[in-house]
């Protein structure tokens, strides 16, 4: 134990004599670990980002598709968005029959359709969603002022709607003045009666969610649905309504003309992907890594030289093989190690500013691979060195000048 | 203690065959005060290389208190060259980066035994009696080479060697100074019975051994 803590002493004290070249063979370390860090950072947190976005929408949700996108015999995501081109075409009829299926809560349609929406003056590219006044709660969609649309509207056809933030800050200079205010689209006007909190997904944020009964008309002369989302009463329950209302749609429609997807099955076709994304991106930060291991390769060898005498007057007292080889192994390391949690905090630091811009995240397995790897690259590109140092020769050490 | 028998050391200087040792045969018994006289590419260097394990003989047989030294590996000829043999060198050969006393300390860090000292005191006491105790921390090359020459002496006799091998250990001091550090040898030699060997091409510092080995073109001659 007295002999590492020896070895440790002499590196730093190697280290303090050679400030400059100590930080600069470190710096190689400190960008690879530093790009790897980040690398994982902002991939892992583009992958939590995008599982948020689906989370909020609440745990006990089916979603009910056209064409058979994220099921499970369709592969890894192999066609996915492919489904939404064929398939059926929802209609209130299906929500009646889906309402009857047993531990369903509610039953929302979503009817979408991106056109321009206007005040009178200007026009702003945005989406009419047509739903059910339980869209809300499902959707977990809240009211930032005014009120949501409710039974009596959606039964009354009444042309009213939730404006999204996004949308209401476009059209309007103070977005919480819309409430009362009118819009236009296509041919409909449509008085805004509350506007909705911002929640991250465009086709909320830069839209009007309007009562799909009123949509019926002009905007939607089919009366169809893009998609019908089921609440279940509780997590529990969804795999049976699953069954239930596949069930019940298979009365209608072909198994491939829709689709009943849970979450969890939308995220793993999510989390593959970033899988795939996050594993380029590291195999890319590891090339700088690489380069860093050359550049202590290079440095280690130098010192060898630089220290032949040296090495001869420790072999000379009593210095074996494996002592050598552990006092240049050690230095190595030490260098590696110390470029490896510097780029570690800097990554830390970096992930903290980045952080309220985008949700990147640091988690434990960055940081133990970073610490991990930085060693092991101590150990494989200081060996040679080391090897080197310790085979020399006593007696041609000593006379080395 | 030490046994040579017919022992060569040849190597190649570009495409010249040297032979820096043609068949040496010696013996050092315990407690001798022996100087090894010779010119400079006599091979007495070489002779004390071979002595002190820094080097391998290229055929014979080197005996170390019995032990054929060409059946040992690195582990075992280094804990000779720990506690068996303690150098000192013309060119002091201290490391300039650490300070008097950590010089000194050094042998004891690589001994893989657990020591019977503590080696900071020794190497205390050590400088102290050899008058360095206002030099403990001060660094190799901010001392004169008198000075350095007797860290070098302590930190030969910090591990309480049997042997002590001196090559030319005056050869880059004035003759005053030469003179004190083989005082310094010499009374090592008779207080604690440590061997001692000095290598020198010096006739003067010969002189002042109880035996001398005389080498000429590698061979032990029996006169010079």
């Amino acid at each position: 134990m007295n002999q590492y803590k020896n070895l440790v002493a002499s590196s730093f004290d190697d280290f303090k004599r050679n400030k400059v070249r100590t930080f600069l063979t470190s710096l190689g370390i400190m960008v690879g670990v530093m790009s790897v860090v980040l690398l994982i950072a902002l991939g892992l947190g583009l992958k939590n980002y995008i599982e948020e976005q689906f989370e909020s929408l609440g745990a006990n949700l089916l979603i009910i598709f056209p064409g058979n996108v994220f099921s499970e015999d369709s592969g890894t995501g192999g066609n996915f968005g492919a489904g939404f081109a064929g398939g059926a075409n929802f209609d209130e009829k299906d929500v009646r029959t889906l309402k009857k299926v047993s531990n369903v809560k509610y039953v929302v349609p979503l009817f979408s359709k991106s056109m321009a929406i206007s005040n009178g003056k200007e026009k702003k590219a945005g989406y009419i969603n047509g739903s059910s006044d339980e869209a809300f709660e499902v959707m977990n969609i809240e009211i930032e002022e005014g009120r949501t649309f409710n039974k009596s509207d959606l039964t009354g056809r009444a042309k009213k709607g939730v404006m999204g933030y996004t949308m209401a800050e476009k059209l309007f200079a103070d977005p919480l003045s819309a409430v009362g205010k009118t819009v236009k689209a296509s041919d409909i006007r449509f008085e805004i009666i509350g506007v909705a909190k911002k929640k991250g997904d465009r086709q909320m944020d830069d839209g009007i969610f309007v009562p799909y009964t009123s949509t019926f008309g002009s905007l939607n002369p089919n009366k169809t649905f893009f998609a019908i989302y089921l609440g279940t009463d509780s997590e529990d329950s969804i795999q049976s309504v699953k069954v239930g209302a596949k069930e019940a749609l298979l009365k209608r429609y072909d198994e491939d003309d829709f689709s009943v997807t849970e979450q969890s099955q939308i995220l793993s076709s999510v989390n593959q992907i970033f899988g795939i994304i996050n594993t380029i991106l590291i195999a890319i930060g590891s090339i700088s890594l690489f380069v860093g291991g050359i550049g202590i390769m290079n440095i280690m060898y130098s010192t060898v030289t630089e220290r032949t005498k040296e090495i001869g007057i420790r072999r000379a007292i009593g210095a074996t093989e494996r002592d050598i080889l552990l006092q240049f192994l050690m230095e190595s390391v030490i260098l590696s190690l110390l470029g490896g949690i510097v780029g570690l905090i800097l990554s830390g630091i970096i992930v903290f500013i980045v952080r309220f811009f985008f949700p990147a995240s640091l988690n434990l397995t960055a940081i133990l691979v970073a610490v991990i790897v930085s060693s092991i690259i101590g150990i494989v590109f200081g060996v040679f060195p080391a090897r080197r140092a310790a085979k020399l020769s006593p007696i041609e050490a000593i006379r080395y000048e | 203690m030490v046994k040579l028998l017919n022992v060569y050391k040849t190597y190649y200087l570009g495409e010249d065959l040297v032979k820096a040792l043609d068949g040496v045969s010696l013996t050092i018994k315990k407690g001798e005060y022996i100087s090894i006289l010779g010119s400079s590419g006599s091979g007495k260097s070489t002779l004390m290389h071979i002595i002190g394990l820094l080097d391998k003989p290229t055929s014979g047989i080197v005996e170390i208190k019995g032990d054929d030294i060409s059946k040992l590996n690195d582990n075992q000829i280094s804990k000779i060259r720990s506690t068996f043999v303690g150098f000192v060198f013309q060119q002091f050969n201290l490391i300039n980066k650490l300070t008097v006393l950590e010089n000194v300390m050094l042998p004891a860090i690589y001994s893989k035994e657990k020591l019977k000292f503590d080696p900071q005191k020794k190497a205390k006491d050590l400088l102290i009696k050899f008058g360095m105790e206002e030099r403990l921390n001060f660094y190799p090359n901010k001392i004169s080479g008198g000075q350095q020459q007797r860290v070098a002496i302590a930190r030969a006799l910090i591990m309480d060697p049997d042997l002590i091998l001196a090559d030319e250990p005056t050869g880059n001091l004035d003759s005053r100074t030469g003179d004190e550090i083989l005082d310094i040898l010499e009374d090592l030699n008779k207080k604690t019975g440590v061997t001692v060997v000095i290598v020198t091409h010096e006739k003067d510092v010969a002189d002042r051994t109880r035996r001398r080995i005389y080498i000429k073109d590698g061979k032990v001659v029996n006169k010079y």
